[in-house]
């Protein structure tokens, strides 16, 4: 239990998805105007994440691993090139599949999420959070806490972000600085800030 | 819209509409494989290569595409190529495939690919398109180089892992920026190198979303 809180807090400060690798960064960019759908944005990415991550721990377990198919009779068969492709697969399969239930089941939650969940399927994070999970070999309870603990990294950096991006907005920036190159800066800052975490151990 | 020559479509993004700094597309990976200049390369070369391939099939079979289901073809079509990529370094530069580690795999989500496919591709021609894809591939790695120089250079004094600068420690006279090797400089280099380009390039200045008017007192306009 206690290896599993240390792991959630190692992922959401220590290795925070944007701030420390840069990972969805297109929309942690694109998408941080506003308060409001950052947040939104950033809970989206947290439910997808906690459910491709197990889900893709247990189909490499299962099927890709080497030596995962005894179970069918084919114990030397390795089929882990196949991984890159399976994983996007499965999560563009999982953000549709998840996009028509919230819109049968809780309309106004889809009404909120709706037009981020396409987009999640290209953000970096989500593919990202699966791949780390298989270089890491993290066990189906790790990869769970994994899952949630990299999205919520990515929620808390592009929630702030926002919220700075809305106060910079009345702020005197130079012209060739204004829009992309102050933000690129803002969350040079922001990083920097976030390393101040890396010393500590847990 | 008159129809995009090659030499436009090659060269244009490299200057005037480079893909990281003005159309905010693939910075994920500009910014985490640029601390030396080896990785940056082979990173440019992949992602060129995977970019003007993808453009080049999808537009091939861009009357053929059903345009509901359109983002799994392209995307298998991305990932597929991908997957040769990864292989070919893994068979032929292991240790720097290692050293890549989940970033070959996340060309899939790299936005240029994905993005230059739904943008130029699928409405062009499939040896355009290939251009298209080859000139956003060095725009990128303009973009990705420039970095990897900068960093290497200036945070360990050496290129490609010789040494250019005589360090400090080992009796020469310079002493290393630690900083450039950490994460957080390459968004300074990258927001540096934006407002550079566009004093350079003024039509590239976006709008201020927010002006004060000119006769509100300074007190009223917070």
């Amino acid at each position: 239990m206690e290896h599993l809180i240390s792991l959630f807090v190692r992922s959401v400060f220590i290795e925070n998805m944007a701030l420390s690798f840069f990972l969805g960064m297109c929309s942690f960019i694109a998408i941080s105007k506003k308060v409001e759908t950052a947040i939104g944005l950033g809970v989206a990415v947290v439910v997808v994440q906690a459910i491709t991550v197990p889900a893709n721990n247990l189909m490499y377990n299962l099927l890709l691993r080497e030596g995962a198919l005894a179970w069918a009779g084919l114990p030397e068969v390795d089929l882990s090139f196949l991984g890159l492709l399976s994983y996007i697969g499965v999560i563009a399969a999982i953000v549709q599949i998840l996009e028509m239930l919230l819109d049968k089941y809780m309309p106004s939650l889809y009404n909120a999420l709706g037009i981020f969940l396409p987009l999640i399927t290209v953000n970096c994070v989500i593919m990202a959070g699966s791949l780390f999970m298989v270089e890491r070999d993290y066990t189906l309870a790790e990869s769970a806490v994994y899952g949630v603990g990299s999205g919520a990294s990515w929620a808390l950096a592009i929630a702030l972000l926002a919220g700075i991006r809305e106060k910079l907005k009345y702020s005197d920036v130079p012209e060739g600085l204004q829009g992309l190159g102050i933000t690129f800066i803002t969350i040079g800052l922001m990083s920097l800030g976030f390393m101040s975490f890396s010393g500590v151990q847990l | 819209m008159s129809k995009p020559t090659v030499k436009e479509v090659l060269l244009n993004p490299i200057l005037n509409n480079n893909p990281i700094a003005l159309q905010i597309l693939g910075i994920c990976s500009a910014l985490a494989v640029t601390s030396n200049l080896k990785t940056a390369v082979v990173m440019s070369i992949a992602l060129t290569l995977v970019t003007a391939c993808s453009s080049m099939f999808i537009s091939m079979i861009r009357s053929q595409i059903p345009s509901s289901i359109r983002m799994i073809v392209q995307m298998v079509i991305i990932a597929s190529l991908v997957i040769v990529v990864d292989q070919l370094l893994r068979a032929y530069a292991f240790s720097l495939s290692k050293q890549l580690s989940v970033f070959v795999g996340l060309i899939i989500t790299n936005c240029i690919v994905m993005g230059r496919a739904e943008a130029f591709a699928m409405q062009n021609p499939p040896l355009l398109s290939f251009m298209d894809g080859i000139g956003n591939g060095l725009g990128y790695s303009a973009m990705l180089i420039t970095l990897g120089v900068i960093r290497e250079l200036f945070g360990a004094g050496k290129l490609f892992g010789i040494e250019i600068i005589a360090l400090a420690k080992d009796g020469g006279w310079y002493v290393p920026n630690g900083l450039l090797l950490l994460p957080p400089s390459a968004f300074f280099l990258i927001g540096l190198i934006i407002w550079g380009l566009r004093t350079w390039k003024k039509e590239q200045v976006e709008k201020p979303a927010f002006r004060m008017a000119p006769q509100v007192v300074e007190k009223e306009a917070y």
